[in-house]
C-alpha cells in the first residue's frame, strides 16, 4: 500500500513546499503588514468580493489552503516517525495527517464556495 | 618536541571489550599532518594494536573514513591544524555501522545495498559488445559524470539520520549509484532497479535532511539524486493516471511504482 501511494503524496508534499514558501509569505505580506499599516491603499470589500466571485479566484484560494496542508501532513507524519519513533502506528499517523489535510481541504471549499 | 596535539580514539577489541572506550594520545600537530598522519604516527610509535583502514592516503580509495569531532570526514584529507585551537580531537568509527575493531567498520551489510540497485551496464538490446563499443557523446557522459565520482567511502551514511533510524534504506551512496546507471545513455535497466528504488526503504525514506551531499568529499551530491528521482517517479504516477498506455514507458525511465 505503502509502496503505491508514496508518489503522489510525495508530489503534494513538494508541490505544497512551494506554495507554502512563495505564496503565502506574499499574502501575510500584503493582508498582514502591507495593507493593516498603510503603505498601501487597501481593496475595498466590494472590490474583494469581486475579485473572490471569479471562479478561477476561488480555485487558487482553495489550492493556497490546501496545498501547504498536505505539505504539512508529509512532513508531520515523518516528524512523528523519526523524532518520536513511533512508525509502528503508521496507520493511525497516516489517517490523522492526512485526513487532517483532506478536512481541511474540504473546509476551504466549503467556505470559499459559499461565497457569492 | 613542538607543539601538539591530543587525540581522543575511540577503541575496541571484541575479544576484551563490551564496548568501545576512548584512549587519548599525544601527537605533534605538524602543519601538513592529516589524522591520518597522526594515526599512523601513533601505530608507528606507541600503540601497535591500533586498528584502521587506509590505502591511497589521497582521497581516492574511500578506506579511511572516520567520525572527527563527531563530523564523518576522510582521515587523509581532514588537516589536524584544523582542530589546532581545540583540546583535543576526537577519533572514533563511522557512525551506524557495526564496529569490528577499533576505527574498523563492517561493510558487508553497505556492500549487499550496492549490488541490490544492480549497478552495472544492462543491456540486453543492440549490438553486442564483440561487435564494437557503445558511443556516448560528451553530453550523455556528463549526465552521469558526477555521479560516478563516489568512492564508496561511506561518509554519507553515517551523515545520514534515516541511515541511523532505518536499518533496511537503502541509503544515499546506493541511490546514486543507482541513478548513476540510469542516467547512462548505454544502459536499459532503469527498470530492474525501480523494485529497489521506487520502495519506503529506497528513495521514499529519503526525508531530505542533505547531509549526505554536504559531507560528501567527492561532490557526488546524493540528495539531489534522490530528490531527481522522487520528482521523475512523482511524474510518472501522473502521466500514468493520465495515460495509463504511457505509462509504461515512463516507468522504464523513472520507475514510477503506481500499481
Ligand atoms: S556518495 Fe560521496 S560520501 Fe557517499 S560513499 Fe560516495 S563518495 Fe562517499
Ligand atoms: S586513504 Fe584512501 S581515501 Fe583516505
Amino acid at each position: 500500500m505503502l509502496r503505491s501511494n508514496e508518489a503522489p503524496l510525495w508530489a503534494l508534499f513538494s508541490t505544497g513546499g512551494v506554495v507554502a514558501a512563495f505564496l503565502i509569505p506574499v499574502h501575510l505580506v500584503l493582508f498582514g503588514l502591507v495593507f493593516p499599516l498603510g503603505w498601501l491603499r487597501p481593496p475595498t470589500y466590494e472590490h474583494l468580493l469581486g475579485i473572490l466571485r471569479n471562479p478561477l479566484a476561488k480555485i487558487y484560494l482553495v489550492t493556497l489552503c490546501s496545498l501547504p496542508l498536505f505539505h504539512w501532513a508529509h512532513r508531520f507524519r515523518y516528524t512523528l516517525y523519526d523524532g518520536l519513533k513511533v512508525k509502528h502506528l503508521n496507520e493511525l499517523i497516516f489517517a490523522f495527517c492526512y485526513g487532517g489535510a483532506a478536512i481541511g481541504t474540504v473546509l476551504a471549499v466549503y467556505l470559499v464556495w459559499r461565497i457569492s | 618536541m613542538g607543539e601538539s596535539i591530543v587525540l581522543e580514539i575511540a577503541r575496541y577489541s571484541p575479544e576484551r571489550d563490551a564496548e568501545p572506550h576512548l584512549e587519548t594520545y599525544e601527537v605533534p600537530l605538524r602543519k601538513e599532518w592529516v589524522v591520518l598522519d597522526a594515526l599512523n604516527h601513533i601505530k608507528d610509535k606507541i600503540d601497535g594494536s591500533l586498528t584502521y583502514r587506509w590505502s591511497c592516503r589521497m582521497g581516492i580509495c574511500g578506506s579511511c573514513g572516520v567520525m572527527v569531532n563527531g563530523e564523518p570526514k576522510l582521515g587523509c584529507a581532514t588537516f589536524l591544524s584544523s582542530y589546532a585551537g581545540r583540546k583535543r580531537v576526537r577519533v572514533e568509527p563511522l557512525r551506524y555501522f557495526p564496529i569490528v575493531r577499533d576505527l574498523v567498520t563492517e561493510l558487508g551489510d553497505f556492500l549487499a545495498k550496492l549490488k541490490k540497485v544492480k549497478p552495472w551496464l544492462i543491456r540486453t538490446d543492440g549490438p553486442l559488445l564483440r561487435e564494437g563499443e557503445y558511443l556516448q557523446t560528451p553530453e550523455q557522459l556528463d549526465d552521469y559524470r558526477q555521479l560516478s565520482m563516489c568512492i564508496n567511502c561511506t561518509l554519507c551514511y553515517s551523515a545520514c539520520p534515516v541511515v541511523g533510524l532505518d536499518a533496511l534504506f537503502v541509503g544515499p551512496a546506493a541511490i546514486a549509484l543507482a541513478q548513476r546507471y540510469n542516467k547512462d545513455s548505454r544502459d536499459r535497466g532503469a527498470k530492474e532497479r525501480t523494485l529497489i528504488l521506487a520502495h519506503p526503504d529506497g528513495i521514499w525514506g529519503c526525508t531530505f535532511v542533505g547531509e549526505c551531499t554536504r559531507v560528501c568529499p567527492q561532490h557526488v551530491d546524493p540528495a539531489g539524486a534522490i530528490q531527481q528521482y522522487k520528482v521523475g517517479s512523482a511524474l510518472a504516477w501522473f502521466e500514468g493516471l493520465i495515460m495509463p498506455k504511457k505509462r509504461r514507458k515512463t516507468e522504464d525511465r523513472h520507475g514510477a511504482a503506481a500499481d
